[in-house]
């Protein structure tokens, strides 16, 4: 017997996600629509003997196909006969949800009306009767509450074959669709004629609700007394700044830094002596040897250090989404963000960005127009990622011990003045035609649901893992063969390897910012893998044995007795640090970009464009700073 | 006097929607003529502004409102 068939569909904010994690639990798959970067979910479950495969379709408030989400529903309808269709209904809301409920019925689909969060309408003054709902549409409808986990899995029971048997559509829903067939023929503008269907569907969801709802005064909301603070004037962002702060804290100090420290010392202390021993046991060939231990342990080590940092802030991020506070921090944002040229909603790709470019380019998907999507983009690669700090941190530390934390916030600044200047710089250039707007439900507050803020965390943040086990490791293997290799075969001599060479070719483009070394060009060139690799190139190359990236006091410390403290003078420092802050994404992003923009063409344009960027920013700070006296 | 003039607190209805490009989406979010919508919070620099219609909240710049004619009610 073959799975029945169950389409979820329904507005944004309306618990269906939760409810499709709660009916299928971690039994899902995620990937993409085929051509557009929309989430694909699809899960299998086994209700009484029966197979029933459940797909989520991305939230709508209507399937006109004006975005990629609208068009994905719209194509699936067009193009699939699921058994049956559940049309999630928030049911404090449910005067604005019937909109997508009757296109959906004007198109012939026959669907099952869920009321979810009736508990919450309750409170707000919404009764629903649920009998007359059910007579008003000629469909069944059925409910759940919050986030009960069984009237969820209620709903079970109700997926048969037969359910739709005993109901057709009602006479108020016919005459709708006569109604809506003659204004298509009425010869009128192809918008007027889409504006005289929208008024027609408002009018039968006046009349629906007359019938079945009852709407009474209720007093103020928590949700409107919350914002008149978290919305609402100079507070909000006093507020917003407070919140992000106890999330920076949460993710890099107080929760992540603890398990990343201990991930470290696992991957050091344990793994890598056992491994050791194991390949020497076993007499594993000595160049084999140091590949594995000189060079996968420990480069795909430092990345994995960053893991738990990436998945906290995630979590954090997910959870904020879910309580429905991320879109207070566009609206309070769009002031700011508007006179950059980008929309208040683009914030959350940006502020993602300081976890990790990866999940923040992915994250513009969210926006509505395509002028916002391409400026997210291509101006989140110039935030300081995760893996751009051990680089601040180490240079400050080693050339302005006295002025470290101001040097590595200036750094910060630096990065986002220039996601500033380049989002207001191409919006009047490249994008200048494109139409800016900024339109967003501001949902009521809710207490997440935890299963749904994991999920929604383990996919975000999943694409960091597997950048650790296919970039990186190709990248340590690469890194190892170059620099422990000339043409003569294996040296010990790392100034003579290929990879010096390929430095010392670099370098040659930074003889004006005074960083033109071998060793800072083979950095910079190992950070367009990885950024991470930029500081442990820095310290196999000045020779000190052992940098972690984390302690990079102890490196500093480490480093300033080699070759390293006279190699940059303090300005060139600051050219070396500026430089590696602003240029190229490293090519896990550029292939995210080049995934998310569909175009090679942007991929392009956005490694050539943040070099140019950083080279000519770096030049001026260390030519001005040498006009200014400074060295 | 449009959307765009009101204040907070205000509770108008919409006479008409007026020529826009963002038109059908703002039809489609419920704001058609006949609709009464509360002004609630303003963002810092009092733009943009969140309303209150059909039992939800809607956050819309005040450009982007600056085509909806309404007339005040309370």
């Amino acid at each position: 017997m073959s799975a029945l068939s169950v389409a979820l569909t329904g507005n944004p904010n309306t618990g269906k996600s939760t409810i499709f994690n709660e009916l299928t639990g971690a039994r899902q798959k995620i990937g993409n629509w085929p051509g557009v970067t929309v989430d694909k979910k699809v899960g299998v479950i086994e209700h009484n003997g029966r197979k029933i495969s459940v797909i989520d379709l991305p939230g709508t408030y209507s399937i006109n196909a004006r975005s990629q989400e609208e068009q994905v529903v719209s194509d699936y309808f067009k193009e699939n006969k699921p058994d049956i269709v559940v049309n999630i209904i928030d049911a404090a809301n449910i005067a604005r949800n019937l909109f997508l409920t009757i296109q959906l019925m004007e198109n012939g689909i026959p669907l099952i009306l869920n009321l979810n969060m009736m508990d919450e309408a309750q409170r707000h003054g919404i009764k629903i009767d649920m009998k007359k709902l059910e007579a008003a549409f000629g469909m069944p409808v059925t409910n759940t509450v919050g986030r009960s986990n069984k009237s969820v899995r209620k709903l079970l029971d109700v997926f048969t074959n037969a359910v739709m048997t005993n109901y057709k559509p009602s006479k108020l829903i016919t005459e709708h669709i006569d109604r809506v067939h003659k204004i298509e023929q009425s010869g009128l503008g192809a918008t007027k004629i889409e504006e005289e269907i929208i008024s027609a569907r408002y009018d039968l969801i006046d009349k629906i609700m007359s019938q079945a709802v009852t709407v009474s005064a209720a007093g103020k909301t928590l949700t409107e007394k919350l914002d008149s603070f978290l919305a609402n004037g100079v507070t909000s962002l006093i507020l917003m700044v407070a919140i992000f702060w106890l999330m920076f804290q949460i993710s890099f100090e107080w929760i992540g830094q603890p398990l990343a420290d201990m991930l470290g010392e696992f991957f050091e202390e344990t793994l890598a002596p056992a491994v050791a021993e194991a390949m020497a046991e076993a007499g594993v060939a000595d160049w084999m040897q140091s590949l594995v231990s000189d060079g996968i342990i420990v480069g795909v080590g430092s990345v994995v250090n960053f893991v738990p940092l990436i998945f906290v802030l995630f979590i954090c991020l997910s959870f904020l989404d879910g309580t429905g506070y991320m879109a207070r921090v566009a609206f309070v944002m769009d002031p700011i963000m508007r006179r950059a040229g980008l929309s208040g909603k683009s914030i959350m790709p940006l502020i993602m960005g300081f976890g990790c470019g990866v999940p923040a380019i992915m994250g513009a998907r969210a926006l509505d127009t395509h002028k916002d999507r391409m400026i997210s983009i291509l101006v989140t690669p110039f935030m300081t990622c995760s893996a751009k700090v051990p680089i601040l941190a180490l240079f400050a530390v080693m050339f302005f011990p006295d002025n470290a934390g101001n040097v590595v916030f200036a750094m910060y600044f630096v990065g986002i003045a220039a996601a500033i200047i380049m989002a207001k710089i191409l919006s009047v250039t490249t994008f200048k035609d494109h139409e800016s707007s900024f339109l967003l439900e501001l949902p009521p507050y809710r207490l997440p649901d935890p299963k749904t803020v994991l999920l929604e965390a383990w996919d975000k943040g999943k694409g960091y893992l597997i950048k650790a086990g296919t970039i990186i490791f190709a990248m340590c293997v690469v890194l190892w063969f170059l620099s422990s290799f000339n043409s003569d075969g294996m040296t010990d001599e790392m100034d003579q390897s290929y990879l010096a060479g390929i430095g010392s070719a670099a370098s040659v483009v930074f003889t004006p910012q005074g960083f033109d070394t071998w060793e800072a060009g083979a950095a910079v060139v190992t950070g367009l893998l990885a950024k991470e690799g930029v500081v442990s190139t820095i310290g196999i190359l000045y020779g000190a044995d052992e940098i972690d990236p984390d302690e990079a006091e102890d490196a500093a410390q480490a480093l300033l007795g080699t070759t390293m403290a006279g190699a940059f003078t303090p300005l060139a420092a600051i050219a070396f640090m500026v430089f590696t802050q602003l240029y190229s994404p490293c090519v896990t992003a550029l292939g995210t970009i080049k995934k998310e923009t569909q175009s090679w063409k942007w991929m392009a344009f956005a490694f050539f464009y943040t070099c140019a960027v950083a080279w000519v920013v770096s030049l001026i700070v260390y030519q001005g700073g040498k006009l200014l006296g400074f060295e | 006097m449009t959307l765009k003039e009101t204040k907070s607190g205000m509770v108008v209805r919409i006479d008409s929607v007026g020529e826009s490009t963002l038109k059908q989406r703002l039809m489609t979010m419920g704001l058609i003529p006949g609709t009464r919508v509360e002004v609630l919070n303003s963002a810092p620099l009092g733009d943009p502004i969140a309303i209150r219609l059909r039992s939800y909240n809607l956050a819309i710049r005040r450009d982007d409102a600056a085509q909806i004619e309404v007339s005040q009610v309370n």
